[in-house]
């Protein structure tokens, strides 16, 4: 039984909307059903970017998420704006490279993935979300590495196939930074 | 066939290229730009017109010039730029021609913004340009919806020689749901298009597409013509959907996405013992006045929720002529309302505290 | 009854509706020319004629083709939309000075430069007909109309377009020519263009635009023969005759 709410935010090119989709493809594969929905601003960078995702195996109803199951944050301002409307034993999911010496509230579960750093070492800053969502997998357990993988080598054909295995890696190093 | 993740504005484009778009015209505005973008790349790999006109008002004539010619056609917009089309959507609706419009709808009034709204209701549901017309108007609540009203749209559009609207809000043109793109829609009997002016006069009398009638007697005649079509709609083609109205002691009465997150609201309030039922407009032209005969009479209130400060709620009150009180809910600006504030107002009302 | 012979006949371009227009207009003659050059071409059966608004309003009723009306300014758009979705079809579009050059001014332009494969007729008398004789984007400096009471001031009312030479500067245009009907010899003249547009649009060239200088001597406040004799000696030398664009000649 999966009935699963998440929020993920941050700035506008930190691939947010790309964690998002990545896990209703997922679901959609699975015949499992889902919503993504984006809040979009006019700017395609820099701004503040968040989506929600619901994968549920019953019908979806409300696009707009009240109270998220788990939200991954990958900048400051995301932590301020969604930390009060997570739900109570909730998994907060913390980029702690770019969100430092925050307070939490002490009712929800929260992990800290030193996303950024962790790229940079595979060698690409922009496979900071792929470790946000590894950790995320391994927390939730709504779908495999494999299956997100799956999807992610049917969007990345021709020029981009050879991003899979740095993607592939950066799932695992998420999952690593919180088991 | 498996089901498809697509984002709403691309769902809905490929919805009309299956049912058979010839030709698509229109011009940028957010938030239904990848409805347009997704076309530009499929329109011509299926043999079919795209053009990015150089307005929204020439997009409409385009629209309107490619209906005369009996082309199955279709344009989209939000709303400022579905108010330019305005001039081209009243052509077409007096000349009787059909045409698919869809409506990303945005907040106002002026540039406003760019995130969802529902405030072009009554844009939409009065006609919305000179003269007396009116567009059959669709609002689905979800992805597999819109596709599958989009294409049954065109054959509604060829059955009434009408204009028919698509009115969805940004939230749905923006966010992404699997999509069945092959489930069977209702198939309507249309005749041939004989009165097409479409350049091919060789066995026939010419035929001339026109909304001008200088003689008084003429224009009422067509005006009463036109009636009678707008009454065909409101006596045989008004659509909504009941939900949970048994023993309800309240009904929602909510289209598109608000009435989707009254489906979560009204799941909340079971949770506290309280019986909601929700009234959902799937015609928003013509209005579902049928449906407010139908409402048990274990219903002792009714609450509007919009997303704009109170358009259909004029309608509702209208029909309900004074049998029960009307409360509104409506959130402006982009903003969506979450299910526990409809949940509130439900309660508020149904505990007597409501203002 | 054997000796009579038929010296001249109505085009089948035109119905038998009466035409609408005042005694002295130039408007008959050219529906006449846009009528015969689409006979003499073959062309009649596959067309339609895209009406719009102005004294012009109601030709739909006049040529025996296919009609579309058209809203103020649009013609050009209505046509695009057409031609799309009926690419073998012969469009034309039939627009006054206020109608193109004034409120479809952009309608006409992106036509143009989209390389729309269709022909223009345009029918430039400086001055709006069908409202009452108000001012047009065309009307001369110092020519008085029920807008301009005190003749057209260039200070606070511009200065005429010349649309010929505007659109022949667009790229995407073929052929642009401004003829004129004032006597015999230009009639047959501003025929061989109309038919000229005619020809490159059934032979998949593009966009052409002929313009006609017209006159209408009601709101002129003239008798016919005065207002030719004026729009001789008044509007050709503002506007004159000739090919301002024709790709398929190499004159750009």
């Amino acid at each position: 039984m999966i009935n699963e709410k998440t929020i993920i935010a941050g700035f506008g090119g930190q691939g947010v909307m790309l964690m998002g989709q990545l896990l209703s493809f997922a679901a959609t594969e699975k015949d499992i059903n889902t919503l993504w929905f984006p809040s979009y601003g006019p700017e395609t960078r820099g701004g503040t970017a968040n989506c929600s995702v619901t994968i549920s195996d019953e019908h979806v109803n409300s696009p707009v998420i009240s109270t998220p199951d788990t939200i991954i944050i990958m900048n400051k301002p995301s932590l301020a704006k969604f930390q009060p409307k997570l739900k109570v034993n909730g998994i907060c999911l913390v980029n702690s490279s770019l969100v430092k010496d925050e307070e939490y509230r002490d009712d929800i579960r929260v992990y800290e993935v030193d996303a950024n750093n962790i790229a940079k070492e595979l060698g690409n800053l922009k496979v900071a979300n792929m470790v946000m969502l590894g950790a995320y997998l391994a927390l939730t357990k709504v779908f495999t590495e494999d299956e997100v993988l799956g999807i992610l080598k049917k969007k990345f054909t021709g020029s981009k196939a050879k991003l899979i295995e740095i993607n592939k890696y950066a799932l695992e190093a998420g999952r690593k930074a919180v088991l | 066939m498996a089901k498809v993740l697509m984002k709403g504005n691309e769902a809905m484009a490929l919805a009309a290229i299956k049912a058979g778009l010839d030709a698509f015209y229109g011009y940028p505005i957010t938030p239904q730009n990848e409805l347009p973008e997704y076309l530009s790349k499929q329109m011509p790999l299926h043999g079919r017109a795209f053009v990015q006109a150089e307005s929204e008002v020439a997009a409409i004539n385009m629209v309107y010039g490619a209906a005369g010619a009996g082309a199955r056609v279709m344009t989209s917009s939000s709303s400022p730029g579905i108010a330019l089309k305005q001039e081209g959507l009243t052509y077409i609706a007096g000349a009787e021609l059909p045409a698919v419009i869809i409506n990303v709808m945005r907040g106002g009034p002026g540039l406003g913004g760019i995130q969802p709204s529902q405030a072009d209701y009554k844009q939409i549901t009065r006609g919305g340009g000179n003269g007396d017309y009116y567009l059959y108007s669709l609002a689905p609540e979800s992805l597999q919806e819109a596709v599958d009203l989009i294409k049954e749209s065109f054959d509604i559009a060829d059955y009434f020689r009408n204009p028919v609207m698509i009115a969805v809000d940004g939230l749905i043109g923006q966010m992404m749901e699997p999509v069945d793109f092959e489930r069977e829609v209702p198939k309507w009997d249309l005749k041939p298009k004989t009165w097409a002016a479409d350049g091919n006069r060789k066995n026939r009398k010419k035929n001339i597409i026109n909304s001008l009638y200088l003689d008084p007697n003429d224009l009422e005649n067509h005006n009463l013509k036109l009636k009678a079509k707008y009454d065909e709609m409101r006596d045989k083609h008004q659509r909504y959907e009941m939900i949970n109205m048994e023993n309800a002691e309240i009904v929602i009465v909510a289209f598109g996405s608000t009435s989707r997150i009254s489906r979560t609201a009204i799941e909340l309030l079971k949770e506290e013992g309280i019986n909601c039922g929700i009234i959902r407009p799937i015609t928003i032209y013509p209005f579902p006045q049928n449906a407010f005969n139908e409402i048990p009479e274990s219903v002792k209130n009714i609450l509007v929720v919009e997303m704009n400060l109170g358009q259909m709620v004029d309608d509702v009150k209208l029909h309900v002529q004074g049998r029960l009180p009307v409360h509104f809910y409506g959130r402006v600006g982009g903003i969506v309302p979450e299910a526990e504030e409809i949940s509130d107002q439900v309660k508020k009302i149904v505990g007597g505290t409501y203002e | 009854m054997s000796n009579v012979k038929t010296v001249y006949k109505k085009s089948e371009g035109l119905s038998d509706f009466h035409l609408s227009y005042c005694p002295g207009c130039t408007h008959g003659v050219i529906h006449k020319l846009v009528a015969e050059s689409l006979v003499e071409l073959d062309l009649l059966d596959r067309t339609i004629g895209i009406s719009s608004v102005g004294c012009s309003a109601l030709n739909y009723d006049f040529f025996s083709c296919d009609m579309q009306q058209a809203a103020h300014g649009r013609a050009p758009a209505v046509a695009t939309g057409i031609k799309r979705v009926k690419k073998d079809a012969i469009i034309f579009t039939y627009q006054g000075d206020g109608d193109l050059a004034s409120i479809g001014i952009a309608e006409a332009i992106h036509a143009a430069a989209r390389g729309e494969n269709i022909t223009i007729v345009f029918v430039n008398n400086a001055i709006y007909g069908m409202t009452g004789g108000q001012m047009a984007p065309t009307t001369l400096p110092g020519q008085i109309t029920t807008t301009s009471q005190n003749g057209r001031d260039p200070e606070t009312q511009g200065l005429p377009l010349k649309i010929s030479e505007l659109m022949a500067t667009i790229p995407g245009a073929t052929y642009v020519e401004r003829v004129s009907v004032h006597d015999p010899k230009h009639v047959f003249k501003a025929k061989k263009a109309l038919k000229k547009a005619f020809e490159i649009q059934r032979d998949k060239k593009g966009f052409s635009l002929i313009e006609f200088i017209s006159t209408c001597p009601v709101n002129w406040g003239m008798t016919p023969k005065g207002a030719v004799d004026w729009a001789v000696d008044n509007l050709i030398p503002y506007y004159p005759l000739g090919v301002y664009k024709d790709k398929t000649e190499g004159i750009e």
